[in-house]
């Protein structure tokens, strides 16, 4: 590699070529472990991934980069102001037991699948309004309604705030990333954004400790166990988190599964004809077009060797989970979609103490509606392939899925 | 090796395992799988969980994915005899089974009460298949006045955690000085003693039951301890351990006794004079094999993970040549849930002679502990922490220090290294004495001389 030509890593980050990455995923795991010139370190083999997302030298508090370049606003952070994907054990496990106490077992089983008439309810809603035309934006009128609707109604956000919610959440994932050149410029914007979020959040708080329904942020106000509750920072972002985490990851992931799917008409067919494939397709997908590509927020704390490689103390580390979940060296064929794979074992939710929250919940949603999609459209087309992309190398997925149908079928 | 004759004995988890893969690596001959039970392989584990809280059904733990196998299942019939000579297993009907190889694989029972008398009273139990199982679940769904649990190994600690869970008042009485103390030392044993006694349960160590007292009408009443007391309970579980069902290999002229079957590293029998056989293998619960991470100690590991990983293995090597066979290297790894905190451990930390809390809090039950032998990472236990569990059988694997020094998250520690306080490992020949005869070389043997049976 010369300094003149950008690195395989670099290419991935440029948005003009977030149509493909694959080709660049597969270049990069020719070097598993492979330094930046920011630094950073992006580590693409699927071993090697899993390594790192088992191993207690590997931090995910950015508090923890410590070095001249650190903003100072974040390292001032109390851990109360940081949500739990950017802390670590035991503050982390605290929390995240915190949250999930009122989200899944062994506190609240019942609550993901609860959610499934209210999903399908939703699904049936969407796709009837794209009925009575012949051209629909899958991304703006199904795949991003339904987790928004979704995840609001989990945690008790009136329906008429959704749209406002939205956009803060597109502004903030959009400020994320890897790269520690413009960190700090991006961290700003992305704190006054959130600093909106956080007010109304805080006011929606105030009224469900006033008033507690049956929504989760009522469950992390009133909360109160052996090891005390959230704290009215914690609940805020905790809340935060899951909104972002919770909406903009399973939009791509259901707009990821159409484009896939309108692109093999064979595997649509398949897919009509055994409405149960829809489970193992879902699987295949987090681990062919994988909403979060890459975890660009860890730390090594001391010296790590790995495949040959010393990643140093201090280093910034990028997982590359996308890379790993297409390595030949793992999983055989990789850059075929094939929703019957005997042991389908990918990186879509990460692994470790942070493996994805939410994973239930985006399964769940991204198997109806992609279910319902299937079953209901006549005659599907993209209308542009590739259609065009968000601009975020982490939560990669398509602005707009512009697709033409001769009809939909009844519910 | 494409065709030909394989009889497996044993039809649980590492026998069914075996046949499974012996037809994935394209063994196309007659395969035969004995088994003592009148019932297809099922699951273990949920036995002393779920199954006695009655969250699952005692019939719902199958393995359904291990039946399907094409091979002829002879369920409900014991073993009783190998002759390695003529190649043939003897039923216990009477009938003789030819092969060409065989995979032994017939596992433990549980070790019952010694007295039989009071072992036959009502209210007296054991725990190892699904009847004993629906027996218990049943006696503890009757509401019992008072459960009293002998011995705190896994099995007698986590059915004490059932009966807490179910509201049950528990007695355990354990003659070591704390819980689990033979598979994870004293220092974590007395971790989980604090577990114990912090979730209710009555805990008496360092005292045996010296009797099981009856009402006079055949009904358990209570038991006599060893400090002379005495505990009132309708209910008792024989929790003191496992027998390796062995004895039908007595005269077989294999190194088979109480300690289990000796084999080498690729599962391969080995006979009474320490010859490596070619066509008798061994898996799971019986295999006394040596592992080289653990100086070549010869060692039997009564774990899910040892059945399922030992069965390929052996598997593997009955279908393959001398060229092509695989050493069972895989490090040992075994999990239990009780009283709300899942215990996991990777590597063997009995053998050890330090161990260190790296991660975590012991006071909040949430830590993982390293264990040392001699300057090198031998083991690590895990409380509430199991996804950390990977990382340290790497270092366990890389045979790295000990102790550890990194740095990593959740620093806090509760001090350095201590002594792991591990018991005494098992003699290899414990129960029976080898005796050798002959001068001539090509007439030297040894053999097996058994005590008495009690």
């Amino acid at each position: 590699m010369t300094t003149t030509s950008s690195s395989a890593f670099e290419r991935i980050l440029d948005p003009s070529g977030r149509a493909d990455p694959y080709p660049l995923f597969g270049e990069l795991r020719r070097t598993p472990v492979a330094r930046q010139p920011d630094g950073t370190y992006v580590v693409s083999t699927y071993r090697e991934i899993v390594a790192l997302l088992h191993d207690p030298r590997v931090s995910s508090d950015r508090r923890n980069l410590g070095g001249p370049d650190t903003d100072p606003g974040a390292s001032g952070k109390e851990d109360g102001a940081i949500s739990f994907i950017g802390l670590d054990p035991p503050a982390h496990d605290r929390l995240r037991r915190l949250a999930m106490r009122h989200f899944g077992p062994p506190h609240s089983p019942g609550v993901v699948d609860g959610l499934r008439p209210a999903m399908l309810a939703i699904t049936t809603e969407l796709i009837d309004g794209i009925a009575g035309k012949r051209r629909a934006d899958l991304v703006d009128e199904v795949a991003y309604p339904l987790p928004v609707a979704v995840i609001c109604r989990l945690l008790g956000v009136p329906q008429e705030d959704e749209p406002q919610f939205h956009a803060w959440a597109d502004q903030i994932v959009e400020t994320l990333g890897p790269g520690e050149e413009d960190r700090a410029e991006r961290e700003r914007e992305r704190l006054a954004v959130a600093r909106d979020l956080e007010r109304y959040l805080g006011g929606l708080a105030e009224e469900r400790r006033r008033q507690p329904g049956d929504d989760m942020l009522s469950g992390f106000v009133t909360y109160r166990g052996p090891e005390g509750g959230m704290s009215p920072e914690e609940v805020v972002s905790t809340a935060v988190l899951l909104l972002i985490a919770g909406h903009e990851t399973t939009i791509n992931l259901i707009a990821n599964g159409m484009l896939t799917f309108l692109r093999d008409p064979g595997l649509l067919d398949r897919l009509r004809a055994d409405p149960g494939l829809i489970v193992p397709a879902v699987e295949e997908l987090l681990r062919y077009e994988p909403p979060v590509q890459l975890v660009s927020s860890r730390i090594a704390l001391d010296d790590i060797v790995i495949a040959g490689t010393t990643i140093p103390a201090g280093s910034p580390i990028v997982l590359a989970l996308a890379a790993g979940s297409r390595d030949p060296g793992h999983v055989a064929d990789p850059d075929r979609f094939d929703p019957c794979r005997a042991r389908n074992e990918h990186l879509g939710f990460g692994g470790g103490v942070h493996y994805c929250f939410g994973a239930p919940l985006a399964r769940l949603e991204a198997q109806i509606v992609l279910a319902e999609l299937v079953r209901r459209l006549r005659g599907p087309r993209l209308v542009a392939d590739p259609p065009p992309y968000r601009p975020s190398a982490v939560l990669r997925g398509p602005r707009h899925l512009l697709v033409d149908y001769e009809g939909v079928a009844p519910a | 090796m494409t065709d030909g004759r394989i009889v497996i004995v044993g039809a649980s988890l590492a026998g069914a395992r075996a046949a499974g893969v012996l037809r994935r690596e394209g063994f196309a001959g007659s395969l035969t799988v004995i088994g003592d039970e009148r019932q297809e392989p099922y699951d273990r584990p949920p036995l002393s969980k779920q199954v006695l809280t009655g969250q699952v059904a005692p019939g719902h733990t199958m393995l359904p994915h291990l039946r399907e196998v094409d091979a002829e299942w002879l369920w409900g019939t014991p073993a009783a005899g190998l002759d390695m000579a003529g190649k043939q297993v003897r039923l216990a009907d009477g009938r003789e089974i030819g092969f060409d190889r065989v995979l032994l694989a017939t596992g433990t029972r549980a070790r019952p009460w010694p007295d039989e008398a009071e072992a036959a009273l009502e209210g007296v139990h054991t725990l190892r298949t699904t009847a004993d199982a629906e027996r218990l679940r049943a006696a503890l769904a009757a509401r019992p006045g008072r459960v009293l649990v002998l011995g705190a190994g896994f099995t007698g600690s986590e059915i004490a955690s059932v009966c807490r869970e179910l509201d049950l008042p528990v007695t355990v009485v354990e003659r070591g000085p704390a819980p689990l103390v033979n598979a994870l030392g004293g220092v974590i044993g007395d971790v989980a003693a604090a577990l114990q006694r912090e979730h209710g349960v009555d805990l008496r160590c360092g005292t045996t039951v010296t009797a099981l007292e009856g009402d006079g009408q055949g009904r358990l009443r209570g038991a006599r301890l060893s400090d002379g007391s005495t505990v009132e309970a309708d209910v008792a579980v024989v929790a003191l351990g496992s027998i390796r069902n062995v004895e039908w290999l007595r005269d077989s002229g294999l190194a088979a006794g109480v300690w289990g079957v000796a084999c080498d590293a690729g599962c391969r029998a080995v006979d009474t004079n320490g010859l490596v056989t070619d066509d008798v293998f061994v898996a799971g619960d019986i295999a006394r094999f040596p592992h080289p991470l653990y100086d070549y100690q010869f060692m039997t590991l009564e774990h899910w993970g040892n059945a399922v990983a030992q069965a390929e293995i052996a598997a593997h090597n009955m279908v393959s040549d001398q060229a092509h066979r695989w050493p069972h290297l895989s490090v040992p790894v075994f999990w239990s849930t009780q009283f709300g905190v899942n215990i996991k451990s990777v590597g063997v930390p009995t053998f050890a002679d330090e161990v260190v809390i790296t991660q975590g809090s012991v006071a909040e039950r949430r830590f993982a502990a390293v264990y040392g032998y001699r300057g090198r990472i031998t083991a690590a236990v895990t409380f509430d922490q199991g996804l950390w569990l990977e990382f340290y059988q790497r270092l366990i694997e890389s045979a790295a220090p000990f102790p550890p020094e990194f740095r990593h998250v959740d620093q806090d520690g509760d001090g350095g290294p201590v002594p792991a306080r591990v018991p005494e490992r098992l003699v290899a020949t414990a129960g029976a004495t080898v005796v050798v005869t002959g001068h001539d070389p090509a007439e030297r043997r040894a053999s097996l001389l058994h005590a008495p049976q009690s």
